[in-house]
């Protein structure tokens, strides 16, 4: 061993209270049950650049010590007295430091010395010290579950006996390639075919494996491998690029399949040639017809780029993109979350020239609960280990981009608990044009150069697009966890916006799946080929491969189409914006992509075969409907027992906790937020955003989402989450479009699918059948739902292997859709919130309640599925929807909230706690239902709304039997709701408001039961 | 009337220049967007402005602390003339005017010693450190106007609402002589307080447990502004989490946010020290 770098420790003066020490007992004590003691936390630079001793002690206290706060130490490694524990956590060599890197940019500054901000040279580490005394198994436990994750951090841990022995880790990254070009032998038998996919992570089935031999076989390749010199056998590279690009991920394969699909409720039998096509495609395809006849065709560019692209009006394109991270998050929560996002900020910045400005964030996560207590599975975090890190995840990929996260949802079910799901969402504006050129298109010609910008490229992420595309399992690879750089993808940001404007930029496009050979692949595509110079892409370490570069997810990156003329200026920008930038090949247009490494050819393959080679699945998906029935319900229940608990219950308690912890605001066109009212704690349907501060044009944004549902009815499920989107826009205020002529009134929507693996397999997937019946159910469902409202899906993606297998068991999450909606809001000064706003207002039911508790919070209070799962009567909707839209024109609304999880008592309750408001309820007008199903029902579109009381005629006569009503708000501080003389619900609103708030801590668990 | 001309930093993480360029505007002022490094790098002339504002973000990540690499930046970079941005800094408020930090902007100004500044040798005095709850934030909070302030900002204000959304904004003053000052000169020209304006060490209307319940300073002149909340996230009525209610009650309420006053002060003070000294030439 080297003798160790220099050092430097930073630690709070004693007089100064640790927060940070103080919550991180309190999450070891509440994820572990271990009491440490009280904790201290400290931090540890390692620094490999030769500094003379003045030097090193300048910048431990100009650049690292907060002087009025901290103590440091240089060379020496202080332990506190009386703490007799301590962890350390660093990065594994590899995994990008970002604290380390801006202790360089400091250094840097100190000396005016140039330092290369790009190579890791100053290593961080966190230390902690515990006042116990704890076993190394406590430690380690502490250090893996709560303190790191083992995937991306090495960990160090003991007594106060050795500190002494303590040496700061520093990771290096030592490996010897041999970087010549392999060639893979392809004349094989079907099995020997298969392993080879297995074990090189390909995730291509049979058919696909055979498609690729066939290829290398017929004669054209081999002439054409002839003349380049190059074997008849595939390199390792170009299997690799196939395998990317032909990824589930990248090439949406049983989205595209021949499914033939047979219902055994009906009898009806049909062939579908592609889900794509036929319904979601095939939706908007419709719609568009729709809208043209209208003269409402604001859909710009629909499934042909990063993101979907609507015209919002003169001035403004608005871009929308929804994704799932799901296979990166169960692994490590926190990196896979903030790729998500961050990944996720790329697609809207990558469409067209490229440049949108992101104008928010919403996300929609789904976890098994976090007092989940079965034993935990190898490799398998607990639920509430995956929430703290997803979350946190988020809060860092938007809040340190400087993005609002406006609008989100949590699902909890025990199916989610092998693979939680991340959804993520972005939206964004473009201008129409930068210096007279539109800017949604994308054009390349031939010798345009390929350059790829931000961050570098290392092993992280290798391999991300197969492994998302097959289960995951023990054997995972760990090369798959993607490391998130907030600060880095700014900076990128910042970059491309303004060379966009300044008319720098051809095209651009994201690096995601696949990377750069997915990125260059698909742009290739429109001048058909491309060669790519790989020893001229930036690593972040030696020791990688060829078609490692090549296929690396390494984060940050957008590879940019660029003129040759406009290199030198854009170089300069991107030297002062501090963003690197390598051209890494050129477009051509002879039918291939080539990919070379130091003269020599890695691969050649045929654009044609790469991207229309793939063959085409075929699946079977057989409907048998489920032995379900109603229970017998006639349990005596206290309605007031029943309200606290659905309140309290992990569906419907307050998201409080998690939103806080994101910035909602920073833009400064928040409208209507996550929470509202003068205490900030009503829950809102949609959110608002307004687009500039010159005007009051705005975005409403809103997501449904329903699975439960789905264990009844596929298709009422999906149908259903649809309704819920679109059902919380009318709430906010918006309209639904294509209702007049010439409205402007834009809707775009995002589909995003996340299924368990649904190809039939007699011993692995027996129920694969259903499941992908499941599916067509679902699409089916979207057609019916966008084509009758005209409401277009512009983008969407499709996560289709959401299981989790280990230890020979199988966690499969239930058949789940995210309709991710936004609508254009002509005034957002006429948006509606949720919350009541004045004592004396009466309050409505609009819609119809039926009874429809199948799947409902409250069946499942009392352990019941049901069978009445709730429908959707789209024409009932409409009519309604569209009088509501006539009655916001006279503003007669004061407040309003759709009636969701939990039905109408939990939204009435909700709408109480913008002001503590009491309420007097009758419910005598509601006719020949049951209670239950009047009070928690979730029959859709249904609405509960306030009126001033002196509106009461109008408002009657404009509804009549679409509004039910109910009673008045008050100010005695009181939930009152009664029938027919009897008082059911008598409750504080304040005792109700604590159990909506404390709902999700008071599922909490106190120990972590699974094997550490 | 000469128009007043704001220049607004960006770069390295800084992600609310554009809601400061358009208070600036609403207020009636010219704003300017520009990269730190256009300055640091390229000559570009701070002196062109009257009032300097470093907005909020997330600098550089909030590593090494927040605000930290940036006001190392500005201490320590050497420009192409030789200065420091903070020799530059010195300049530009010898000849009286304005610079204003918010949230990171004024972790930024602590950090590189220009708030409080009692001592006026530019050298840190106070800091910011993690809260209280030891997470990062959004919530709306109520500040109350320290009477009689030098800051020409918060002149003729009371008491406003206005979001907070930090990590660290808990103001460590741990010298006594310090706190002394700051008392005495009135330069806590913010507190936190409850919606009736009582200072309150509370949570969560003292967000983060920031000593003497303060969420803005001063330096003694004047002329250096520094506040954690954000005042540009409220230009508007319509920002209020509860504007519907306001506007139910009163409808003929303004459709100003109460955090544009700040700004309009600011521009109204600069706009009529430029009058007094164009009537005395």
């Amino acid at each position: 061993m080297g003798k160790p770098l220099p050092s430097i420790q930073v630690i709070l003066k004693k007089e100064i209270s640790d927060a940070k020490g103080s919550k991180v007992r309190k999450q070891i004590k509440e994820r572990t049950g271990i009491e440490t003691g009280a904790i201290l936390s400290s931090k540890l630079f390692s620094i490999n650049h030769s500094l003379s001793k003045k030097q090193l002690s300048r910048f431990a206290q100009n650049c690292l010590q907060d002087k009025v706060t901290d103590e440091v130490f240089v060379n020496q490694i202080h332990f506190p007295k009386n703490y007799k524990s301590f962890i350390a956590i660093s990065k594994l060599a590899g995994v990008t430091d970002d604290e380390g890197i801006s202790a360089q940019t400091a250094l840097a500054d100190l000396l005016n010395a140039d330092i290369d901000l790009c190579v890791q040279s100053i290593f961080t580490q966190e230390l902690f010290f515990l006042q116990e005394k704890l076993n190394e198994e406590n430690l380690k436990q502490i250090a893996n579950k709560v303190l790191g994750n083992p995937l991306i951090n090495h960990f160090q841990y003991g007594t106060s006996k050795n500190p002494n022995d303590f040496i700061p880790f520093v990771p290096t990254v030592k490996m010897e390639v041999d970087t010549s070009n392999q060639f893979i032998d392809l004349d094989l038998a079907d099995d020997a075919l298969i392993k080879l996919s297995k074990e090189k992570v390909l995730a291509l089935n049979l058919a696909e494996m055979k498609a690729i031999q066939a290829h290398y076989k017929s004669e054209a390749v081999v002439a054409h491998r002839k003349k380049l010199n190059l074997p008849a056998q595939a390199s390792e590279c170009e299997l690799e690029i196939l395998a990317q690009t032909w990824s589930e991920h990248c090439k949406h394969k049983e989205f595209n399949a021949i499914i033939h699909y047979e219902n055994k409720e009906t009898g009806e039998s049909k062939t579908i040639n592609s889900l794509f096509k036929t319904y979601i495609k095939g939706s908007t395809d419709k719609v568009k017809e729709n809208l043209q006849a209208k003269n409402n065709d604001f859909l710009v560019k629909v499934f042909s780029d990063n993101a979907g692209v609507v015209r919002v009006n003169d001035q403004y394109l608005y871009v929308w993109k929804v994704e799932t991270h799901n296979s990166p998050s169960a692994l490590d929560p926190y990196g896979g979350a903030i790729t998500g996002i961050l990944g996720n900020n790329r697609d809207p910045l990558g469409t067209g020239i490229g440049g949108a400005k992101l104008l928010f964030n919403t996300n929609v996560l789904c976890f098994g609960p976090p007092n989940y207590d079965k034993k935990l599975l190898k490799g398998q975090l607990h639920p509430a280990q995956i929430m703290e890190g997803v979350r946190h995840g988020i809060e860092d990929g938007g809040n340190k981009s400087g993005i609002p996260t406006v609008n989100g949802s949590i699902v909890f079910d025990e199916r989610y608990s092998g693979k939680p799901l991340v959804y993520c969402g972005t939206g964004a504006l473009l201008p129409h044009q930068y210096l007279n050129k539109n800017t949604w298109g994308k054009t390349i010609d031939a010798g345009d150069l390929i350059l790829m910008a931000g961050g570098r490229v290392g092993k992280d992420g290798i391999h991300g697009a197969t492994f998302s595309s097959i289960e995951i399992d023990e054997h995972s690879p760990q090369s798959a966890v993607q490391i998130g750089s907030p600060i880095t993808q700014k900076k990128l940001n910042d970059f491309l916006v303004k060379a966009c404007n300044l008319g720098l930029i051809k095209s651009s496009t994201d690096n995601g799946a696949g990377g750069l050979s997915s990125s260059i692949g698909e742009l290739a595509t429109l001048t058909n080929g491309a060669v790519v110079n790989l020893e001229k892409v930036p690593l972040k370490y030696s020791g990688l491969q060829p078609w490692e570069i090549f296929i690396s997810e390494s984060q940050e990156r957008m590879t940019l189409v660029v003129e040759a003329i406009q290199l030198n200026i854009l170089e300069l920008l991107a030297k002062e914006m501090e963003v690197e930038l390598s051209v890494v090949g050129k477009f051509t247009n002879n039918g291939f992509l080539r990919v070379q490494y130091n003269e020599q050819i890695v691969a050649d393959v045929s654009m044609h075969f790469l991207h229309e080679g793939v063959p085409q699945k075929t699946m079977l998906a057989e409907w048998i409907k489920p032995n379900i029935s109603e229970p017998n319900f006639n349990v005596a229940f206290d309605c007031n027992e029943i309200l606290l608990k659905l309140m309290g219950s992990l569906n419907i308690c307050s998201r409080e906790s998690v939103i806080r912890q994101y910035d909602h605001e920073v833009k400064g066109k928040s409208i209507v937020k996550p929470l509202m009212g003068s205490q900030g704690k009503a829950p809102q349907d949609a959110a608002v955003m307004r687009l500039d501060f010159n005007s009051y044009e705005g975005i409403a944004i809103s997501n449904g989402i329903l699975p439960r549902y789905g264990d009844i009815d596929a298709y009422q499920m999906s149908a259903g989450a649809f309704d819920e989107a679109m059902r919380q826009i009318i709430s906010v205020g918006g309209q639904l479009p294509n209702t007049k002529e010439g409205d402007e009134i834009f809707w775009s929507v995002n589909d995003n699918f996340c299924v368990p693996d649904s190809v039939f397999h007699p011993q692995d997937n027996p129920d694969g059948k259903i499941k992908l019946a499941k599916l067509v159910q679902m699409c089916e469902a979207l057609y019916d739902m966008a084509t009758y409202f005209d409401i277009p899906m512009t983008s969407g993606k499709d996560s289709m292997k959401n299981d989790f297998k280990a230890e020979g068991v199988k966690i499969s999450i239930p058949p789940t859709i995210l309709y991710s909606m936004t609508a254009k809001m002509p005034d957002i000064r006429k948006s509606i919130t949720s919350d009541f706003k004045m004592v004396g207002d009466l309050v409505y039911q609009l819609g119809t309640t039926y009874d429809e508790l199948g799947a409902s919070e409250f069946y499942k209070l009392f352990g019941h599925l049901g069978a009445n799962v709730p429908l959707v009567r789209k024409e009932d909707a409409k009519r309604l929807y569209k009088k509501i839209m006539e009655v916001n024109e006279l503003a007669l609304i004061e407040s309003s909230h759709d009636l969701s999880d939990g039905g109408l008592a939990t939204a009435l309750v909700e709408s109480c706690f913008g002001q503590n408001f009491g309420l007097n309820i009758s419910l005598d007008n509601f006719k020949g239902l049951t209670l239950q199903a009047i009070l928690f029902s979730e029959s859709h579109s249904r609405f509960v709304v306030s009126i001033k009381a002196e509106n009461k005629a109008s408002f009657e006569a404009f509804f009549q039997e679409q509004a039910t009503f109910l009673g008045t708000v008050t100010d005695s501080g009181k939930i009152e709701i009664g029938m027919n003389g009897y008082k059911l619900v008598h409750l504080p609103t304040t005792q109700l408001l604590e159990a909506w708030n404390n709902g999700l801590n008071s599922h909490k668990v106190k120990r972590d039961n699974g094997n550490s | 009337m000469e128009i007043v001309k704001s220049l607004i930093i960006t770069g390295f993480g800084i992600n609310c220049e554009e809601e400061m360029a358009a208070a600036y505007r609403l207020a009636g002022a010219e704003a300017t967007i520009v990269h730190l490094n256009e300055i640091l790098l390229k000559d570009y002339s701070i002196h062109d402005y009257d009032v300097l504002n470093f907005p909020g973000g997330f600098s550089f990540g909030d590593d090494l602390s927040s605000g930290k690499v940036m006001a190392n930046k500005i201490k320590f970079k050497k420009l192409t003339n030789g200065n420091t941005l903070i020799d530059e800094l010195k300049l530009f408020l010898e000849v009286g005017k304005y610079i204003v930090g918010i949230c990171n902007g004024f972790q930024m100004l602590v950090k590189m010693g220009l708030l409080p500044n009692i001592n006026g040798q530019f050298e840190q005095e106070v800091s910011l450190i993690q809260n209280d709850s030891a997470q990062y934030e959004d919530r709306w909070v109520h500040c109350k106007v320290t009477a009689d302030n030098p800051s020409p900002l918060t002149k003729n204000i009371q008491q406003f609402a206005v979001p907070v959304r930090h990590g660290e904004g808990k103001l460590i003053v741990l010298e006594p002589s310090i706190k002394d000052a700051i008392l005495n000169q009135k330069l806590n020209c913010l507190s936190y307080c409850t919606a009736d304006g009582s200072i309150t060490d509370e949570y969560p209307y003292n967000p983060n447990g920031a000593d003497l319940n303060c969420a803005g300073l001063c330096d003694p002149s004047g002329q250096v502004f520094g506040m954690m909340p954000h005042p540009e996230a409220y230009l508007s009525l319509y920002n209020h989490p509860d504007w519907a209610r306001k506007k139910r009650i009163n409808p003929a309420l303004s459709e100003d946010g109460e955090g544009l006053q700040l700004f309009k002060n600011i521009v109204q003070h600069i706009q009529s020290q430029q009058t007094t000294a164009n009537t005395q030439k």
